[in-house]
């Protein structure tokens, strides 16, 4: 997990490794300080001599100069590192991400796959940058301190030789044991954060049935339990400080005892004595970081996995070695097909699919909810790849094209369709980048957007609010299509996309494509029989399967459920 | 401190407010200070806590000074050391460590509690007022900024309270006594660490100017790229579908090395604060040795000892030390007091009014024949309206869902009235159904109907009492409503029907999801009822969705039902379904339809076609068929076969 976040250092290496050598001068610096100045008492001030003083004072100024530059170059490229770490975090992420099949976006969920781009990504960059600077001071400190110590008096050293695994001991098991308890409170976390999502969204459920009451206590609910868990997991880590602190005072009492024998007994001087204090709070210092930056990297581990988790996935669609870069006509054919979506097919959406269309049909599809529609036609495109038989465009199989190769001849206006922020003109050209102004003003007199696009007063410039809130869905709808007609595909497919568009303009449509777009298979999915009845043919789908397929009167005459559906639609109930 | 650093963090702060100081601080502070007042005892006990560990500190960094003044110097001069005295001196000493490291412990432990506390009741209430807040409310502010004031500011205001607070108060107390213990010392070496002081206070705020910058344009080039982030993603199809990952990718480049070029400013001048404020306190360290070292030799000031200067070194560190935390802190608290404010903002806006005294409560037929109410627990499948008369009596109205409108007017804003003149009546038992385009109003007329939003104009009889009147939560009790956008909670499918009647027997939820269509695919599914579905429902597709929605509306059993486009995303066929399940759940009971499908409205007793807020036509659907105005229109649209 860490090399994969590792690997993502790229070109900012470098300054990631200078950072510690800064850090390391710093501290080499730092560490001279008490030294000195026990020279400057022991042969300044102590012996009385006024140049002895100066002398240590011009090197004290000159070391702590150093140690001013080296820390400020450390944190110059330590911020420069961390952020870099996370851009590259970022671009691999979000690039990794358009290589995705559908199928590994369900696998994540979109609102997964947004979380690790933007917060996790923050908390890896704070870590690193902690971690690159702290973690190296904080032990080197550690380090130096007690050799200084050592060097000074050796036999005061043994004290802190003593402290020191005393203390490394009960840090580990304080640590060791709040860990587990941090993570679960992650978990609270989110769970408290989703309570707090549904209620925002659901309000008018919540208020309409009358249940403030008991989503306030289910909400209290998950917050005690959080603020249970974080007692526990802050109540541990808070046994470290106290530990920390009796050990070294413990250490500096006997310090006291043993370095005033010494003094007295002329094997140490004042100064020296001075500087081991010093070091000693260096040490006590050192230890706490430590600790402080172990938390902060247990903290951040979750938001490490989530990150290489992502980057890890494998996406699922491969191109072939020597594809296919054109598609010869419209023709679609499914043999032998069988889908899952977890490529599992004890639980199939699609089974036993055999199909052929021919170039420039109109086939309308119908079925009830979950009875494999969007299933069958995202295997087109290649949205997601068959489970087992295979299914050819062209006369080919949709496996043996460029990627964008099929997708620009398959044109597909998905169900939940989006536009996104930007002006109209500028969603459309998503279809055909080059477009024309006369080709938009075309596709969009195809989709019948021209009569509510003329009465904007900016016409193809008008600005989208949020993916189109200023829009009605049947004008967004519209847009879709108009967008999708922009890349002139070799097949059009209509995934229920003119539900929210009035019967009228959605026969004009229709009419539209028969006459203007001859050559261009359509596959429509619609609720409406309207939609359907003058389709060249009609596919039944049930259940995954196909229950029949002809011309409405063929259907009308001989399919149960197409019977079903038309007497439900122009009667108004089943009689 | 945990949650702060995982979830918070400048991730979900891109909404406009974010990187602006509290308008009020003092204001906020001081309320901020009143969630303390339930745990004050335990508070103060910290307060003595935290001034027992300063004074343990100050008193060892002091101990130098008479280590090596009270004890070392004249033990140097006594021809065989006597060690007693300094023995009983470290064991006092051991003591008062001792007890600063317990009071230390004590505080944390005890903080821990308060500042957890303290933040759980301000979320419970600020939840709790949520959920109190008018539908308006949650139309004028986005999910992302209700939702940060429970994430980013929570947290930063419990890091506040658990930390900055008592560092606050350690380090004022701190710097207090150990400035004290400076003037006592030397007076000529305290004026220098204060010039130092000075100095060093102009750098901070220097540097933190120049980050507080670059941190505001962080967050706003933070909020660029995540807005980016956020609506790619949930694009992510439309962009495969139309490979448009190229174009994507160089706009998403763009906008990550703008973030990354802020980020890093902003970062530097941070972290730079830390390395130039422990050398300034070097530097001020070697210039008290220096200055110091000149004066003991020369003694021009008087008696200065070694020993005094050592401990003096020591004690600049611990004065200097508190001042670097405390400006460490500030950023901190300016964001913590910020973020308390828009929680406090959230907890003062006025919730939703409610002054209706009539209730609704479960009634019998007493042998009189007159109503009264039941008195038993028992469900007697009869409801009443209770109102309170101004002579002190009660009267019992039954409830039969008997609901007009007298001249309505509405608007979502009082300039903009959305719908004119609205009368209409429904009959218990009666289906009435709303037509129009999107915009026309449908909606709203229904919002209107459980009091979402109140009237402009006109007034709402429900069985002839004025909406006005009637209790909220009783009024909502008795509508149904299923919304188009289905709404479901994480938990069971079981769990989620039951939500409509919470203490419905599972056979009674099953039985509803029977009604509703639900329960074929429900038992298909590998769990069952068991099913876990999350608030999003990612596993069902929207028909499915709808159908548990249904559900759950059919199993509160509720004399008056709104259907919202309930049935849009269902396929015709099953719609028929449950339609015939509804019917025989709807009779004798009032129902008010919108759809868009015609199909679904033909059966309604009346029809009422919407247009610009207004209602244009109305009556049966063979009458307006026969009137051959909009809805014949519609209609013959709808089956315009060539």
């Amino acid at each position: 997990m860490f090399q994969t976040i590792w690997k993502r250092i790229g070109t900012y290496k470098t300054l990631t490794f200078l950072t510690p050598f800064f850090v390391l001068l710093e501290v080499a610096s730092d560490i001279l300080l008490p030294l000195l100045i026990a020279r400057l008492i022991d042969q300044g001030i102590d012996g009385g001599d006024l140049s002895a003083v100066w002398k240590y004072g011009l090197l004290l100024l000159g070391a702590a100069s150093l140690s001013l530059l080296f820390g400020t170059l450390s944190g110059w490229t330590s911020a420069i590192a961390s952020s870099g770490l996370a851009k590259n975090l970022r671009h691999d992420m979000f690039y990794k991400v358009q290589e995705f099949s559908f199928s590994n976006i369900d696998h994540f969920s979109t609102s997964s796959i947004v979380t690790r781009l933007t917060t996790d990504v923050t908390n890896v960059q704070n870590a690193f940058r902690m971690v690159i600077r702290i973690m190296i001071r904080a032990p080197f400190m550690l380090l130096l301190s007690v050799l200084m110590v050592l060097s000074l008096s050796p036999r005061l050293a043994m004290i802190f030789l003593l402290a020191l695994p005393i203390l490394g001991s009960a840090v580990f098991l304080i640590v060791r044991k709040a860990f587990p308890a941090f993570e679960q409170v992650f978990q609270t976390y989110d769970k408290l954060n989703n309570v707090v999502q549904e209620n925002l969204r659901g309000i008018r459920v919540v208020k309409s049935y009358v249940r403030e009451q008991h989503e306030s206590e289910k909400f209290e609910k998950t917050a005690r339990e959080m603020y249970d868990l974080n007692c526990l997991a802050e109540k541990t880590i808070a046994f470290a400080m106290p530990a920390m602190q009796l050990c070294m005072y413990m250490g500096m009492i006997a310090l006291s005892w043993l370095g005033a024998r010494m003094v007295v007994g002329g094997t140490l001087s004042t100064g020296d004595l001075t500087s081991v204090f010093s070091y000693s709070m260096q040490i006590l210092m050192s230890l706490m970081m430590v600790a402080m930056v172990l938390v902060m990297i247990t903290m951040s581990r979750a938001s490490a996995r989530r990150i290489a988790a992502l980057l890890e996935e494998r996406p699922d669609l491969t191109s072939p070695d020597s594809p296919l870069l054109q598609v010869k006509d419209g023709s679609i054919s499914f043999r032998q097909v069988d889908f899952s979506y977890a490529g599992d097919l004890k639980k199939p959406a699609l089974s036993h699919i055999n199909l052929t269309i021919r170039s420039g049909e109109t086939i309308g599809i119908l079925g009830s909810t979950g009875s494999g529609k969007s299933s069958l036609i995202q295997l087109i495109p290649r949205l997601y790849d068959v489970t087992a038989g295979s299914v050819l465009v062209g006369g080919e199989d949709v496996r043996s094209y460029r990627l964008d190769v099929l997708r620009d001849a398959v044109s597909m206006v998905l169900q939940k369709n989006l536009l996104f922020s930007g002006t109209i003109r500028e969603n459309l050209l998503w279809g055909n980048p080059e477009a024309s102004e006369e080709e938009l003003d075309r596709v969009c007199r195809l989709a019948c957007a021209d009569e509510f696009l003329s009465a904007f007063p900016q016409g193809y410039d008008t600005e989208l609010e949020q993916g189109g809130a200023n829009l009605s869905g049947g004008q967004r709808q519209r847009l879709c299509i108009a967008r999708a007609l922009l890349k002139k595909p070799k097949v059009l497919i209509l995934d229920d996309s003119t539900s929210a568009v009035d019967t009228r303009t959605d026969a004009s449509i229709r009419q539209a494509f028969r006459e203007e777009l001859p050559s261009t298979t359509k596959l429509i999915i619609a609720q409406r029989i309207s939609s359907l009845q003058d389709a060249d043919r009609i596919l039944i789908l049930e259940n995954g399967r196909i229950s029949d397929l002809g011309t409405h009167e063929e259907l009308l005459q001989r399919s149960q459920i197409y019977q079903e559906v038309y007497a439900s639609q122009t009667k108004g109930g089943l009689s | 401190m945990a949650g702060a650093f995982i979830h918070g963090g400048p991730g979900k702060a891109g909404h406009k407010a974010r990187g602006q100081g509290a308008k009020e601080p003092k204001k906020v502070l001081k309320r901020l200070m009143g969630y303390f007042r339930p745990y004050r005892l335990r508070f103060f006990v910290v307060l003595f806590c935290i001034l027992l560990g300063a004074l343990a500190s100050v008193a060892a960094s002091m101990f130098l000074k008479t280590l090596i003044d009270g004890y070392i110097a004249p033990l140097l001069l006594q021809p065989v050391p006597d060690f007693s005295g300094l023995a009983q001196a470290l064991v006092i000493m051991a003591l008062l460590y001792l007890g600063g490291v317990l009071a230390s412990f004590l505080y944390n432990r005890l903080m821990i509690g308060i500042s957890q506390r303290i933040l759980l009741d301000i979320r419970t209430a600020m939840f709790s007022k949520m959920q109190t807040l008018p539908i308006g409310y949650f139309d004028t502010h986005t999910h992302g900024d209700v939702m940060s004031r429970f994430t980013n500011d929570a947290d930063t205001l419990r890091q506040m309270v658990s930390q900055s607070i008592p560092q606050l108060f350690s380090s004022a107390i701190t710097i207090l006594s150990v400035f004290l213990a400076m003037v006592t010392t030397s007076i000529p070496l305290t004026l220098v660490v204060i010039l130092g002081v000075v100095l060093m206070l102009r750098v901070v705020r220097f540097l933190g100017g120049k980050s507080g910058t670059y941190f505001l344009a962080q967050q706003k080039s933070l909020g660029a790229a995540n807005g980016f982030i956020e609506e790619m993603i949930h694009g992510q199809k439309v962009v495969k579908v139309f490979h448009h990952e190229e174009a994507v990718k160089a706009q998403f480049d763009r906008l990550n090395e703008a973030l990354c070029a802020n980020s890093t400013r902003a970062n530097q001048f941070a972290s730079i604060l830390m390395p130039v404020m422990m050398n300034i306190g070097n530097l001020l360290y070697v210039i008290i040795a220096i200055v110091g070292g000149t004066l003991a030799i020369t003694q021009v000031t008087g008696v200065l000892t070694l020993g005094s200067i050592a401990a003096f070194l020591q004690l600049t560190r611990s004065f200097v030390n508190p001042i670097n935390q405390v400006s460490q802190q500030m950023n901190s608290i300016i964001m913590a007091l910020a973020g308390a404010e828009r929680i406090f903002d959230l907890m003062d806006q006025t919730p939703e009014s409610d002054d209706g005294t009539v209730t609704l409560v479960n009634a019998r037929y007493d042998s009189a024949g007159t109503l009264v109410e039941s008195g038993s627990p028992a469900q007697t499948g009869i409801w009443a309206w209770k109102r309170p008369r101004p002579d002190g009596t009660v009267t019992y109205t039954r409830l039969t869902g008997d609901v007009r409108f007298f001249d309505v007017d509405f608007g979502y804003t009082e300039d903009k009235i959305v719908l004119h003149d609205i009368s209409l009546y429904a009959k218990p038992g009666q289906k009435v159904a709303f037509v129009g385009a999107t915009g026309a109003g449908k909606t709203t007329i229904t919002n209107l109907i459980n009091r979402f939003y109140n009237l402009a104009d006109g007034k709402i009889r429900y069985d002839g009492i004025n909406i006005n009147h009637i209790k909220k939560s009783d009024l909502r009790r008795s509508l149904g409503i299923v919304l188009q956008d289905t709404c479901l909670f994480t938990g069971t499918i079981l769990e989620n029907i039951r939500y409509g009647k919470l203490d419905a027997s599972d056979e009674a939820c099953i039985a509803a999801a029977r009604l509703a269509g639900a329960d074929d695919f429900i038992t298909r599914l590998p769990q069952g009822y068991e099913t876990m579905i999350d608030g999003e429902g990612g596993q069902l597709s929207q028909g499915q969705r709808q159908l548990l929605a249904i559900a759950r509306a059919a199993v509160a059993d509720p004399p008056v039902m709104i259907l919202d486009e309930a049935t849009s995303s269902i396929d015709t066929r099953t719609e028929a379904i449950v339609q015939r399940g509804m019917d025989g759940l709807m009779y004798g009971r009032t129902v008010f339809v919108i759809a868009h499908r015609l199909s679904t409205v033909q059966n309604a007793d009346v029809i009422m076609v919407l247009d610009q807020g207004r209602i244009i036509e109305r009556g049966t659907h063979d009458q307006l068929l026969a009137l051959q105005g909009r809805y014949y229109q519609l209609y013959t649209g709808a089956f315009e076969l060539e």
